[in-house]
């Protein structure tokens, strides 16, 4: 089977803090992260493959240091990473970004299934995964949290959560997943896994390597704009209530009968 | 690529720390790319308070005649036979923006004997309903129903596109957009139209609701965006008002799909529905055991409302994750939310903070909750519940 993993290295929310004040986030020693949904895509790829064969690609489009996100990715089992980093691929919404690893898909050549996490964890935006099957022409389940491959090795079956429950689907290979934190718990890297890691080339490739229309990349390539950005700030309106647990109960319970709500 | 307006720029270095990548900083009094790390996320840019700093933008490839596209759309959603609430919220903020742009609004309703619905969809605020009611729509595909409305907006070129942002809509919307070329902002809690040009500004929460961020869509149409339930509000339905309803066959060349649905499965969430739910009563990690839990249930019962938990809740496995309230559970908008042992951090709060009355019980009165909150009760849960229980017991009564 051959998998694709896409995965995204993001700042880590833990240690992103924010100036209200000013409105804008604050530096201060950022670590960067493989998106964790990501990881959890590529343990689904790294089941099938030691299930049923195979080669694990992890693709990864962003600045020189997400070379770092697909080391560790080749430290827990991958089989390739590639890279697709270029200046002019910065600043990509996601209309730009599924152009860019569509065409690196397709350069890599055939492959039975595409596994992206539900949604990176710095836009929050979970479309970079139907956009890329639409591009791609791959069907696709979103928000699976549950995969088994069926006896014939081509039709998958998986769970898809939503508000009231979740679906049950079938689909035949190739095509795409997006998958929740809870289809699996991650392993960790092996020492044999790390040394490969150290040892394994990535390749870069840049716009003109896959062959990208240079005004569908990165900012030009954009279809959104950001016109500003704020940290939320939320109105004062509290009344603390002070003295004795006791007090501080009677105190709740007028002003909710003069609500209306007792 | 991000410019420096060197005569601009006086080295403050709010840039420098603006920037989550380490991509700019000040060297020699003046502020300095390094463009192997910026990612033009524009951050910095908005922050400049000299205005020093540019995002310069080719030409793009898809210039389209703007004016060419007209109307805004709004998605309808329809569940178990019912209209899903943010369609209708959806309804009532379309009327707002299609007075400023003087436009119609259209929904597009979509699935199989949904027809007595259109009249519903014209009273809250639709002028036109195209209605797709075909058996191969009877269950949800991400193909079939993209394809269908990614063909309609092809051929009647709304300007604005709206959609809940469900796990339904999440899931397809994206593709719609795809296959038109288009952008798409997802989650907003915001939209608005900018006076000077008539585009619509989308708001929406990034870095786990930590910062707010307004985008736009300048060159592109239609202009596209999902939008979280029960941020907005629905207005009553008006029996008078009148509209056209258009049924529309879709082509068959649309209706293929490769994906089947074996079965589907609703799991009901403890209580009455949380997101409809009047009064919610949240337990968070302050509880400190399971059985304490019990505290949160007995208040709601009484109150006849519903229990919510925070993420450290769910993960300590006291609640059931559909109880999550917050940027990655639900949004909720109830008249009293109680929250009790609960810290307040943002990622919580970005899912409650529509609540009319906030109340809120934690034993630390720094705890960032309070701000957010109509009355703060400083103490401890396992004190002060059982004596609101009694309280309102006795003044019910009972
Ligand atoms: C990307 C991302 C998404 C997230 N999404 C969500 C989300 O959707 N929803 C969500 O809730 N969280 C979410 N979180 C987690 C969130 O950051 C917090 O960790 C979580 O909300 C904390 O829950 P809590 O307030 O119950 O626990 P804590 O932060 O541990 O707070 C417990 C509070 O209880 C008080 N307390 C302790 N004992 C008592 C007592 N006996 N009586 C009274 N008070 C007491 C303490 O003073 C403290 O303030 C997300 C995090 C990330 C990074
Ligand atoms: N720059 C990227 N490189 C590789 N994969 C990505 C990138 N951006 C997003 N993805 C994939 O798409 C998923 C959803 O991201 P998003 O739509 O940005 O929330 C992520 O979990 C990744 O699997």
């Amino acid at each position: 089977m051959n998998i694709v993993v896409c995965i995204k290295q993001v700042p880590n929310a833990k240690t992103v803090r924010y100036d209200t004040e000013k409105g804008t986030l604050v530096r201060e020693g950022v670590e960067a992260i493989i998106n964790p949904f990501d990881f959890h895509a590529l343990e689904a790829g790294l089941h099938l493959k030691d299930a049923y064969g195979g080669e694990v690609t992890v693709l990864s489009m962003g600045p020189p240091q997400a070379e770092n996100a697909l080391r560790e990715s080749l430290s827990l089992g991958a089989d390739k990473g590639v890279l697709l980093s270029d200046r002019a691929f910065a600043g990509a919404d996601t209309l730009a970004t599924t152009y860019t690893l569509a065409k690196a898909i397709e350069k890599l050549g055939p492959v039975d299934l595409v596994l992206c996490g539900k949604q990176a964890i710095d836009g929050d935006t979970a479309q970079v995964g139907p956009g890329l099957a639409a591009r791609l022409g791959l069907p696709y389940v979103t928000c699976v949290n549950a995969l088994s491959v069926m006896d014939d090795e081509k039709t998958i079956q998986v769970r898809r959560i939503n508000e009231d429950g979740y679906d049950i689907l079938e689909l035949e290979m190739p095509a795409l997943l997006t998958v929740l934190a809870s289809i699996n718990t991650p392993r960790l890297p092996s020492l044999k896994g790390k040394m490969m890691a150290r040892k394994t080339e990535i390749p870069i490739w840049d716009a003109e390597g896959i062959g990208a229309k240079p005004s569908m990349v990165g900012l030009t390539g954009s279809a959104t704009r950001v016109v500003s950005t704020w940290v939320p700030t939320f109105e004062a309106r509290r009344e603390m209530f002070g003295g004795s647990a006791e007090e501080q109960v009677d105190a709740l319970v007028s002003r909710l009968k003069a609500a209306g709500i007792l | 690529m991000l410019k420096v307006d060197t005569e601009k720029c006086t080295g403050c270095g709010e840039c420098e720390e603006s920037c989550t990548f380490d991509a700019i900083f000040v060297k020699d009094g003046v502020a300095v790319v390094d463009h192997d790390v910026c990612t033009l996320c524009g951050i910095c840019v908005d922050g400049c308070p000299e205005g020093a700093l540019e995002l310069h933008v080719e030409a793009g490839a898809f210039a389209t005649d703007l004016s060419s596209w007209k109307g805004i759309w709004v998605v309808a959603e329809c569940r178990g036979g019912d209209l899903a609430s943010v369609t209708l919220e959806l309804l009532a903020k379309s009327r707002e923006l299609a007075a400023e742009l003087d436009a119609e609004v259209t929904a597009v309703l979509m699935g199989q004997g949904i027809e007595s619905k259109a009249r519903e969809l014209i009273f809250h605020g639709a002028d036109r309903v195209l209605i797709v009611d075909h058996h191969e729509l009877a269950t949800f595909t991400d193909e079939v129903y993209g394809n269908i409305l990614a063909d309609l907006a092809k051929r009647e070129r709304p300007e604005i596109i709206l959609a809940g942002a469900t796990a339904m809509g999440r899931s397809y919307i994206p593709r719609v957009a795809t296959i038109l070329e288009t952008g798409l902002t997802a989650d907003c809690t915001g939209l608005d139209i900018r006076s000077e040009d008539k585009a619509l500004l989308q708001t929406r929460p990034a870095f786990g609701g930590n910062l707010l961020a307004t985008i736009v869509c300048p060159e592109h149409r239609p202009q596209m965006a999902t939008v979280r339930p029960h941020v907005m509000k629905a207005n009553a339905p008006d029996p008078g008002r009148k509209g056209e309803v258009i049924r529309i066959v879709p082509r068959k060349s649309l209706l293929g799909h490769k994906v089947q649905v074996i079965e589907s499965v609703k799991e009901q969430a403890e209580g009455p529905n949380l997101s409809e739910a009047d009064i919610i009563v949240t337990a968070g990690r302050g509880f400190e055991q399971e059985k304490n839990v019990e505290l949160a249930r007995e208040l709601a019962d009484l109150l006849e409302g519903t229990v919510g938990s925070t993420r450290a809740a769910v993960d300590a496995g006291w609640l059931s994750s559909r109880t999550q309230i917050g940027q990655t559970g639900v949004t909720v908008s109830p008249k009293l939310y109680i929250a009790c042992g609960v810290s307040g951090a943002i990622q919580h709060i970005v899912g409650m903070q529509g609540s009319e009355i906030i109340v809120a019980i934690n034993k630390d009165a720094e705890a960032p909750i309070f701000d957010v909150t109509t009355y703060g009760l400083v103490g401890d849960v396992k004190e002060i519940l059982p004596l609101l229980i009694k309280r309102i017991q006795k003044e019910r009564g009972l």
